[in-house]
């Protein structure tokens, strides 16, 4: 629902990312990790990102999301899983006393600019 | 697609700065993957690795130090629109004031009605439009700092922080709050913490309100309950009606534990 303002960010991260020798370049990708435990639907976060990306070096670039599965370690048996539907236990054990590894995830991990002049 | 602000954000973009330093607009869209892995054997990645909400989190941070520093214990009261959350906190104000000093932000996309309903407890208020801030859906944390600039922090104890009614986008906003209850009515389905897991995996303490009503309804609170558990196993749940006063002993000593912790230790 806050995709917009998800995207504004994005756009405002990647565009200062962009190294200063590089000049007046167009991004070509950007690789975002998304995990599925947060409050991000990836096509809404995509369409947003067009409009926000308009009359910036990031316009028309590829929003490459990479969805993270939510993943938890068992405190007591120590058993990791991953967790498909909203059922917060150790499978293994039962035990409620788990820790989450992965799911939450909403990170930029690199972007991608032409090579141009190939140096 | 109803997203009250959508509109104001997408306009500028598209009409005011489409065509910003004359840059030649390409087609882009449905062509814009293809294009990109054709084009992949010339592009260099350049690492980032950062988190998009980097910047809430630092505010976030800033706004927790601010308020452990001045022993104030602060709750980010969620639910989603019509859970009965400004009658409930009506409802507490009366019970602490003036023992405890209590201050409330509240936020709304639109209209001051649930501040002016708040105001009357002589409570300090302050209501944030997140209108002006695109139709948020959800509280940040520079909105809270800005907000706290209104109120007398250093004579306070509490400060509720009641959110834009959404089960979704407050979960995911960290304000600096050293507590979150999220409020279910039993007007709403038991199921809703298994569709909305990430709040009620984020929460402290569940509220389930309006339980004067349940006589009229087919609401099973147990399935309910046992919802919120299977989402959050450890999760305190409160059964209260602020229309009769109900549970609010509970929910009253509940807050009560937690502002005199805060109070012994306020460096942490």
């Amino acid at each position: 629902m806050h995709e917009m303002g998800i995207a504004m960010q994005i756009v405002e991260i990647c565009t200062a990312s962009i190294p200063k020798e590089a000049g007046d370049i167009r991004v070509a990708r950007i690789n975002l990790e998304v995990g599925k435990l947060s409050a991000i639907v990836p096509e809404s976060l995509t369409f947003c990102f067009q409009i926000a990306a308009q009359g910036t070096p990031l316009e028309g670039a590829e929003l490459n999301i990479e969805e993270i599965p939510v993943e938890a370690v068992c405190r007591k048996c120590g058993h990791r899983f991953t967790i498909e539907n909203p059922a917060f236990s150790c499978p293994s054990c039962s035990d409620s006393d788990i820790q989450m590894i992965s799911g939450r995830e909403l990170d930029i991990k690199s972007i991608e600019i032409p090579d141009e002049g190939g140096s | 697609m109803e997203i009250p602000g959508f509109k104001t954000l997408f306009r500028p973009h598209r009409e005011g700065h489409g065509k910003r330093g004359g840059r030649h607009t390409h087609p882009h869209g449905a062509g814009g993957a293809g294009d990109a892995e054709n084009s992949a054997p010339e592009t260099r990645t350049i690492p980032v690795v950062r988190r998009v909400l980097d910047v809430n989190e630092a505010m976030a941070r800033q706004n927790r130090e601010m308020f452990s520093g001045k022993g104030i214990f602060v709750i980010n009261v969620m639910s989603s629109p019509g859970s009965g959350k400004t009658t409930l906190l009506v409802k507490t104000l009366s019970h602490l004031m003036p023992e405890v000093r209590c201050a409330v932000i509240v936020g709304d996309i639109c209209t001051t009605n649930d501040a002016d309903r708040l105001a009357e407890s002589g409570a300090p208020v302050v209501q944030v439009n997140t209108d002006e801030f695109g139709g948020d859906c959800h509280l940040a944390a520079h909105v809270i700092e800005n907000a706290t600039r209104a109120i007398d922090l250093d004579n306070l104890d509490l400060l509720i922080v009641e959110n834009v009614g959404n089960l979704v986008c407050p979960a995911e906003f960290d304000i600096g709050e050293d507590a979150r209850a999220v409020v279910l009515s039993v007007t709403e389905g038991e199921d809703k913490p298994l569709k909305y897991p990430l709040m009620f995996r984020v929460c402290d303490v569940a509220l389930l309100s309006k339980i004067d009503l349940l006589p009229h309804l087919d609401f099973d609170i147990d399935e309910a309950e046992r919802s919120i558990l299977q989402v959050k196993p450890d999760m305190p749940i409160l059964r209260v009606s602020s229309r009769t006063g109900d549970g609010f002993d509970a929910w009253i000593d509940w807050l009560k534990a937690r502002i005199r912790q805060k109070k012994e230790q306020p460096l942490q």
